[in-house]
């Protein structure tokens, strides 16, 4: 189908560049598109995916031998100890946990604000939502010590005739966390069933039409069928935008129910929903400035997407800052000794470079966004992104360490770091991260194409009368 | 090809009987309006493939308002409901813990797990309520083998109207199809 008319918006001067860009360049039929995102699956696997498939499981594999080491021997592998108990473990739980954050900020909460820019990105920042949560629920998993009684957490019914606290914060993070994991694997399949439907008719291979066409549950885009998946769509996107809120208050309050300076606190809650929507969309870009490059998608995933995700990241860098300063603020105004002094000693005393390093990355390195110029320059794009994901991964570093370091008596104070064996945990985490998008990125379409096709100009009828309905109604 | 006999009206399929007559649309104002045309014309088994959701197409078929919201609200009280019974009597019960003297059951600290519960059965129904009204999975499809069919996934709007319905003829329901502008119109016969 040929897409004759463009969509104008009612302020567009003729002559003058357009009020609103276009979402997707080069004004492709919807068959380009279809055969543009679909063709990716069935190209030739390369050698330099095959590469960077093996420089990713390689990772991955020195995270699950870490692992297995963390298993048998126990955690005194760890450099945890007394007065440090959660270091890296829980450190990168949050970081992950705040990553996938955005897939569902971009899939949700921009669905019920109508921004039609998402359509290029949400898939795959879901499917990064996926995997995130994944390599949260691994670190959660690792740091209990013993991982075989795992199933301790969850209420069922067990040979000790006991049930759990629920009382407890980390037993509402248990609830939270696999309910997020759940229901984003579930919002993420109901948006492929479309595409992978698309998918069972375009693809030539037997095998590979076997298989999506078993994923598709036999989708053939029934209009009768649209109606209730529309309405399904809009139920899951209106329970995710509480949901994804929820998720981050829950795991801030794993530290704001404690009473140790630096954690009890009541910002927590805002302030790391703020950190979590800021780290997820830096590593959406990252990701996409990659893929799109990668796997030449340049015409779906444009520089006015990335230039809007820098827009939310300057938005909510300068709303972590805030929290950073308020929480100083609060230190010297609530008039507790310990309170002002824990939080002098994070930015003076022994981990004051990780305060640094997050303060540097969070707050000074995103403010290069107010310039349009750098929000659409890749390679400046690039970089900060990059520095907003180690910012964000010391933010989260120095409040759970700095807090527990230096406690109420000088005599339990001490110095932590990790051993190799966490490093390991952390880099196996980013393998199996980047392993289980770029199988993503090869065998499922990385791109809603039902969703793009339904943006494009043309796409929708024009302001339509339905006579005889408006004659039965009056 | 087929030979027109008496009008048959029959819900079975066999060898070389027609399953339903098809036609392709490429314009989408001329497929609302000829949803509305089929609508009114007194047709009721008939359907639109759309590779995307098209506004307001629905409401010109004629499809009546999903009760999918009530399933969805049906998850929310049954996910709130366990977990609530579920916090009070397994700790206030079947095993009365005590924490720091504090009460054995308190709607305060379950409504983070009465939240996420809420939504795990909102979820859960949503989806599972969505494939029941949809009939889904069904891996196989009358028109499946239907080249037209095929293609409605990826940039043509299908028309298909079953042979089941009262008003089908095979001239007839053809002819409606091509006087409302749709193209490549032809039956759809069982296969063998």
């Amino acid at each position: 189908m040929a897409v004759s008319q463009l969509e104008h918006h009612p302020m567009d001067v003729p002559g003058l560049e357009p009020v609103r860009e276009t979402l997707v360049l080069g004004n492709p039929t919807m068959r380009d598109v279809t055969s543009r995102i679909a063709s990716i699956v069935e190209s030739k696997i390369t050698l330099k995916y095959l590469l960077t498939l093996s420089v990713t499981g390689a990772m991955a594999a020195l995270g699950l031998f870490a692992l297995y080491y963390t298993i048998v021997t126990g955690i005194g592998v760890w450099g945890l100890n007394n007065p440090v108990g959660w270091g890296w473990d829980i450190t990168n739980f949050v970081f992950w946990i705040g990553i996938g954050h955005a897939g569902t900020l971009i899939s949700a909460i921009l669905y019920l604000f109508r921004q039609k820019w998402r359509t290029a990105i949400n898939r795959s920042a879901e499917a990064m939502t996926l995997f995130a949560v994944l390599c949260a629920l691994t670190m959660v998993l690792a740091h209990t010590g013993r991982q075989w009684l795992f199933y301790w957490l969850i209420p069922i019914p067990n040979q000790m005739h006991m049930w759990v606290n629920f009382r407890s914060p980390l037993m509402w993070d248990v609830f939270a966390v696999n309910t997020y994991g759940l229901v984003s694997l579930l919002f993420w399949f109901v948006g492929l069933i479309p595409d992978l439907g698309t998918l069972r008719n375009y693809v030539r291979s037997a095998t590979a039409k076997k298989v999506y066409g078993f994923f598709s549950l036999g989708w053939t885009g029934s209009t009768r069928h649209w109606h209730h998946y529309e309405i399904a769509y809009m139920i899951l996107a209106g329970i995710s935008t509480p949901l994804v809120l929820s998720v981050h208050s829950v795991v801030s309050f794993d530290f704001t129910v404690g009473i140790l300076p630096g954690w009890h606190t009541t910002i927590f809650p805002p302030y790391f929903v703020a950190g979590a929507i800021f780290s997820g969309f830096a590593m959406v870009s990252t990701l996409m400035i990659i893929t799109r490059e990668v796997l030449d998608l340049k015409q779906f995933i444009t520089v006015k997407h990335l230039d809007n995700m820098a827009k939310i990241m300057l938005a909510t860098g300068m709303m972590v800052g805030y929290a950073y300063a308020m929480e100083m603020f609060i230190a010297w105004y609530s008039g507790s000794n310990w309170e002002r002094w824990i939080f002098i000693n994070r930015a003076m005393g022994d981990y004051a470079w990780a305060y640094w390093t997050m303060i540097t990355c969070n707050v000074i390195s995103p403010q290069i966004f107010w310039f349009r110029k750098f929000r659409r320059s890749i390679p400046v794009l690039f970089i900060i992104t990059i520095f907003v994901n180690i910012g964000m991964w010391f933010e989260r570093f120095t409040i759970i360490v700095t807090s527990l370091h230096h406690d109420f008596l000088p005599a339990s104070w001490g110095y932590y770091s990790p051993s190799w064996v966490e490093i390991s945990i952390f880099i196996g985490t980013f393998g199996i991260f980047l392993t289980a998008f770029l199988l993503f990125a090869k065998f499922v379409p990385v791109i809603a194409i039902a969703e793009i096709k339904s943006i494009m100009p043309g796409a929708q009828p024009a302001h339509h009368h339905d006579h005889k309905l408006a004659e039965v109604k009056s | 090809m087929m030979t027109e006999t008496a009008e048959t009206k029959t819900t079975l399929t066999w060898k070389g009987t027609p399953v339903g007559a098809v036609g392709e649309f490429t314009d989408v104002n001329a497929l609302m309006h000829a949803a509305e045309a089929i609508r009114d014309a007194g047709y009721r088994a008939f359907d639109i493939h759309t590779p995307y959701p098209v506004h307001g197409l629905d409401h010109a078929m004629g499809v009546k308002r999903s009760i999918l919201t009530y399933i969805s609200f049906t998850g929310m009280v049954i996910g709130l409901s366990s977990a609530l019974g579920m916090q009070w009597w397994m700790g206030a019960i079947d095993y009365p813990l005590n924490i720091g003297g504090k009460g054995l059951f308190d709607w305060q600290f379950s409504v983070p797990i009465d939240f996420e519960l809420s939504i795990l059965g909102t979820a859960v129904f949503t989806v599972l309520g969505m494939l029941a009204l949809c009939k889904l999975p069904t891996w196989w499809n009358r028109y499946q083998d239907d080249p037209s069919f095929c293609k409605a996934t990826d940039d043509t709007f299908v028309v298909t109207i079953d042979a089941e319905d009262d008003r089908f003829s095979t001239e007839g329901t053809q002819e409606l199809l091509r006087k409302l502008g749709a193209t490549n119109v032809h039956l759809v016969i069982a296969a063998s």
